[in-house]
């Protein structure tokens, strides 16, 4: 089974790195990062079966909560994960994905609740922490 | 209804790029108030651009835009490469349209499929109409992704490229590297075509304006990298007269200034404005797909513009592979510009319309004085009065469906709210 790690963020926004950290950190291989949520995503994954993104999230929880979401069995609920104005974010590429029919077999998503997105600083303490816990988390599944 | 103020309020605009919104006050037919606000913050581009070198300004203006990279780089090119005296010739400059001709593919099938069809077909998003029209939306996609192949080949990336340099790339590619590019062009030139014939059935406001066009042209080919400022009200002008023909204010509600010709008023950048002045240059499947869709020598209905864009993309398609066809790699990647103390003036047709640049350089290469004027900024004043025009007789509407077509109305210039910030919210309110 084809396995993929997709990273999405901005590495020059604090927090919003970190699911680029995560990408960067996983011993699977054949792990991406994707600077920005987009469809192109869905061409990312095109072949894989199993299918894990990490995006940072801005739902109000507790910085370096970890959520995660099975998103091949159901959309992710509305205003958890970061946006963009720019682009396009990681929830409307994979309803995108699943209106088309080109959802991996298995979808897991992790949102890291973020703290400072301060252009230039990096990931702080607790973010830090929550990636560690989701690479773990990942490398041992 | 017909004698109540009315208030139509859109505090953050949809299928827009960057940060808008509309407001419009009205008693009956009568437009009491309107105003196209960009409140996304602005980024002082060309403050950070002084101190810095000539080489420079293609990589800093590239990042003022996601979609539209090539265009701030070649505005910029065309700029110091004028400053110096220098002139792409051959491949060089057959590269610089293939690139370019990459973008307008990747940023029309974004717009088209994904921005503007919506509207046409009674969807919020492409991805609620995404499950009624899979077909359209994966060719979208997948058109979308043909234009980043381009981008990619030519520019390192697909998003800020990284090859494009003043007086070239630092990296030409390889004859073999490019005809790799040629199934999937031309499947993607069919597809607009197929793009095209769909579109042109869509049903559209009767609505139309007598606008001022402004573009650029040029007697050989359909003008996109480079070219004389020309308008159908008699403008033509060397691309370096720009301010003595232009001229912009700042309005308290946007963040954009507002851009109008110096002796007239508004005026139209984009498809719409490029196809009305230069439309006997177009390639031959393009013109036949205009033909086809009913298109005459020019188009004043605005929400057609999506037939336009799509008649563009077959032209972009065909003519990136007449550029691939025709190529030999040059010998040298770049020509060599030597920086003079002198102010370069540099326009293109990005996507949405003509982007003007213009730098002052002192004798050792550094940038004193920087000056951008995208489209969007430009087009603020023509969608103000396309607004306007727009109400009257349709006051009857309910708000919600006056405000769709409102918001509609403002899609169509494809309006690069994050470009033009130096904005979109929609307000409408009745008396």
């Amino acid at each position: 089974m084809r396995r993929i790690v997709i990273g999405v963020g901005n590495p020059s926004r604090g927090d919003d790195g970190a699911g680029l950290e995560v990408a960067r950190r996983v011993r699977t291989r054949g792990s991406y990062q994707v600077v920005c949520g987009s469809y192109e995503m869905i061409d990312v994954w095109e072949g894989a079966e199993d299918v894990v993104v990490v995006d940072a999230a801005r739902s109000g929880s507790l910085a370096g909560t970890v959520h995660r979401f099975e998103a091949h069995s159901e959309p992710l609920p509305g205003g958890v994960l970061a946006t963009s104005t720019h682009s396009i974010g990681v929830a409307d590429a994979i309803e995108m994905a699943r209106s088309l029919g080109r959802l991996p077999e298995r979808l897991v998503v992790y949102g890291i609740e973020v703290q400072d997105v301060t252009p230039g600083a990096g990931l702080t303490a607790r973010v830090e922490r929550a990636v560690d816990e989701v690479v773990r988390e990942i490398d041992g599944a | 209804m017909s004698d109540a103020e009315r208030e139509i309020a859109v505090d953050y605009l949809a299928r827009v790029e960057g940060e808008g919104a509309m407001y419009l006050k009205l008693r009956g037919d009568e437009v009491l108030d309107l105003r196209f606000k960009i409140f996304e913050p602005p980024r002082f581009f060309e403050a950070f651009l002084r101190g810095r070198r000539f080489s420079e300004a293609p990589d800093i203006t590239a990042r003022i835009c996601g979609i539209c990279p090539i265009a701030y780089q070649t505005s910029a090119c065309n700029a110091m490469e004028a400053a110096a005296g220098v002139k792409l010739t051959g491949g060089l400059r057959d590269l610089r349209r293939l690139i370019y001709c990459g973008e307008w593919i990747e940023s029309h099938a974004l717009h088209v499929f994904f921005l503007h069809a919506p509207d046409f077909l009674g969807y919020q998003s492409a991805i609620a109409m995404a499950s009624d029209y899979p077909e359209q939306v994966a060719m979208g996609l997948r058109m979308k992704k043909i234009g980043n192949a381009v981008m990619t080949l030519l520019g390192g990336r697909e998003i800020h490229p990284i090859n494009v340099r003043v007086g070239g790339f630092y990296r030409v590619p390889t004859e073999r590297e490019l005809e790799a590019l040629v199934p999937d062009l031309e499947w993607a030139r069919d597809a607009a075509v197929a793009t095209t014939r769909w579109v042109s059935g869509l049903t559209f406001p009767d609505f139309e304006r007598d606008y001022e066009y402004v573009a650029l042209s040029h007697p050989d080919e359909y003008a996109i990298h480079e070219g004389r400022m020309v308008s159908n009200r008699g403008l033509d002008i060397a691309v370096e007269d720009w301010s003595e023909h232009f001229e912009e204010s700042h309005v308290s509600w946007s963040n954009a200034l507002h851009a109008r010709r110096k002796d007239g008023g508004a005026y139209h950048l984009g498809p719409m404005a490029r196809y009305s002045l230069n439309s006997h240059l177009l390639t031959p499947m393009a013109r036949a797909a205009a033909a086809e869709a009913g298109l005459g020598p020019t188009c004043n209905n605005p929400f057609q513009s999506i037939v336009v864009r799509s008649v563009e993309l077959v032209f972009a398609c065909e003519e990136a592979l007449r550029l691939i066809e025709s190529y030999r790699r040059p010998p040298t990647p770049f020509l060599e510009v030597e920086p003079r103390a002198v102010t370069g003036h540099g326009a293109s047709e990005a996507p949405r319309g003509t982007l003007y640049h213009r730098y002052a350089v002192d004798s050792d290469g550094f940038i004193t004085e920087a000056h951008i004027v995208p489209p969007t900024s430009q087009n603020q004043l023509s969608i103000e009065e396309d607004l306007r025009a727009y109400v009257p007789g349709r006051s009857h509407l309910s708000d919600d469906e006056l405000q769709w077509q409102l918001e509609q109305a403002i899609r169509c210039y494809d309006p690069c709210i994050s470009c033009a910030t130096h904005f979109l919210d929609l307000t409408v309110e009745r008396e």
